[in-house]
């Protein structure tokens, strides 16, 4: 039960990984406020679920809420560059936690508890694996579309893929509320399975272990990503035994990996 | 609201505002050098503060303390140029960035684990009135931190040292073929950032009377909104920008209410300013 357990997280960790990388990894936009939108659609089919609301129903609209504010997010982006966005998507994240915080009808710093699951654990966990099936499925096949094609054009040089034809806005746009449209998709699963959130879950920091995860993983490929999920979430359970020393060992991990392998793991050498 | 209490609202906004301007000149300086956010800045200055507080539990007076926070602040930061940011010049900002933020919380955590997870007393000065609602840690922390920034203001201005600082942020290449040593140049500004940031790190055992091991985390992140609230790559807009940031929040969290976070404030200020100017308060040049 306990491996199940464990499995589940690490398999949302990589729907969110994945969906990351559409926006950092292909479209080249780095965001550092992914978590908000797993918030989002977590507090979407928490509010909804408990008001008695279908899980179904209400999982849609997380995905819809959350892409409706990366399209917010995606459009602001086209303002600035890439630092800027960076700083902006991290302003992102903490508004939409202090709004959770301060707004009584997310319940506060409590959250929101008793979400009720829509089916038995384990198969809720068996529709967390297929869904992180079809969202590596989906990424693939983004990845190797002419939508990839034009994301990574303009990850490589914007005013190359502009001179090109390539609608620059257009794709930024896409990849923001594609990307954030999956991270509610992994909110909504997250909330169900978890049964409690609250604010504190979708902060700063978890936005960082999830760039951290693609950014280790490799950025741009699908394995990537998945091996971030998998090796940086799998950290926690793996280093258990040295509880004291986790944090310590994660930081020193992720700044020896971008010193040494600046690519990740699985990524390839750029030429 | 009355005035006396709208006034010491102010002036412990004011010394709060310099310890945010103090540690964001820093990260502004590195990024117009090195174009990387120095999230590990933060840890710096954390670090600092305990070497302030173990020169000061030893026995030395506060300018003891002063001196071996900036030290040790110093040391720590040339040491991350050397070892992290200077081979990773030229590499897709991201890189650096999430290096930067282990290096961060790794420094956080060993500091945990060396000196213990709970807060350590640092009583450096008496909270006493001096004159009105100011106290004498107000006093103190305000009036350094001013005599600090007329000392940089010297050096940017007054020394072959600026003048170099000031070519790198236009063009790094040809700043180069000019004849500026970019990593001397480069160390010396990681040396000044971390030598304020530690400095900063002090301040606070001097205003709170207290420091902890996850210190950095507020102005790690806070710093960034005063970067960008200054505009990325304004030294001095970033020192208004401090400043301005910490009376804002004090006014605006008495207020709202402690149930409003802070940091809230501080990034609302900053997607408002990013959405109407994006070259920051100060900056005149929109950015390019």
């Amino acid at each position: 039960m306990y491996a199940v357990t464990v499995l589940t997280q690490l398999c949302i960790y990589a729907i969110l990984t994945l969906s990351l990388n559409l926006v950092t990894g292909l479209a080249g936009q780095v965001s550092l406020g992914h978590a908000a939108f797993f918030g989002l659609g977590a507090y979407t089919v928490g509010v909804l679920t408990t008001r008695g609301f279908p899980f179904l129903t209400a999982w849609l609209l997380a995905a819809v809420v959350a892409a409706g504010w990366g399209l917010l997010l995606g459009s602001i982006s086209l303002r600035l560059r890439e630092d800027f966005l960076a700083i902006a998507s991290i302003a992102f994240n903490f508004v939409v936690v202090a709004a959770l915080l301060y707004l009584p009808y997310f319940g506060g710093a409590y959250g929101i508890s008793g979400i009720p699951k829509p089916m038995g654990s384990v198969a809720f966990s068996v529709l967390v694996l297929a869904t992180t099936l079809g969202v590596a499925w989906c990424h693939e096949r983004l990845r190797r579309s002419d939508l990839g094609l034009a994301w990574m054009s303009l990850r490589e040089s914007e005013a190359a893929a502009e001179a090109l034809g390539v609608d620059v806005r257009r794709f930024k746009v896409t990849a923001f509320v594609l990307g954030t449209g999956l991270a509610g998709v992994a909110g909504g699963l997250y909330a169900a399975y978890i049964g409690v959130i609250r604010p504190e879950d979708f902060g700063f920091p978890l936005s960082v272990t999830l760039l951290a995860m693609v950014a280790v993983g490799g950025m741009g490929t699908m394995w990537g990503p998945l091996a971030g999920a998998f090796l940086l979430g799998g950290f926690a359970q793996a280093f258990a035994f040295v509880h004291n020393y986790q944090l310590v060992l994660y930081g020193l991990l992720l700044a020896v990996v971008m010193r040494y392998r600046p690519q990740g793991l699985l990524g390839r050498r750029p030429t | 609201m009355d005035w006396t209490t709208l006034s010491a609202l102010v002036v412990d906004g004011l010394a709060v505002g310099s310890i945010y301007a103090l540690t964001a000149f820093g990260l502004t300086l590195v990024y117009g050098l090195l174009r990387v956010l120095h999230v590990a800045h933060a840890g710096v200055y954390a670090m600092g503060a305990y070497a302030g507080w173990l020169a000061f539990s030893a026995g030395g007076g506060l300018a003891l303390a002063l001196l071996a926070g900036a030290a040790c602040a110093v040391g720590v930061g040339l040491f991350l140029e050397r070892w992290f940011y200077r081979p990773l010049q030229g590499r897709p900002p991201l890189v650096p960035l999430i290096g930067s933020i282990g290096l961060f919380l790794a420094m956080g955590d060993l500091l945990r684990i060396l000196f213990g997870p709970y807060q350590q007393g640092f009583p450096v000065l008496p909270p006493e009135r001096v004159a009105g609602p100011i106290t004498l840690p107000q006093l103190a922390v305000v009036g350094a931190t001013a005599f600090l920034f007329l000392l940089v203001y010297g050096v940017v201005t007054r020394t072959p040292l600026g003048v170099g600082w000031k070519a790198i942020a236009q063009d790094a290449e040809m700043a180069a073929a000019v004849g500026i040593p970019l990593p001397r140049y480069t160390q010396a500004a990681f040396a000044l950032a971390s030598a304020l940031a530690g400095a900063a790190g002090v301040f606070v055992g001097v205003y709170y009377n207290q420091i902890y091991p996850t210190m950095g985390a507020v102005p790690a992140y806070k710093a960034l909104a005063v970067v960008v609230l200054g505009g990325l790559g304004s030294s001095w807009g970033t020192v208004v920008a401090g400043l301005l940031l910490g009376v804002v929040e004090a006014v605006a969290v008495a207020f709202l209410g402690t149930r409003f976070p802070p940091e809230g404030v501080a990034f609302v200020a900053m997607i408002l300013v990013l959405l109407f100017r994006p070259q920051g308060l100060l900056a005149t040049e929109p950015q390019g």
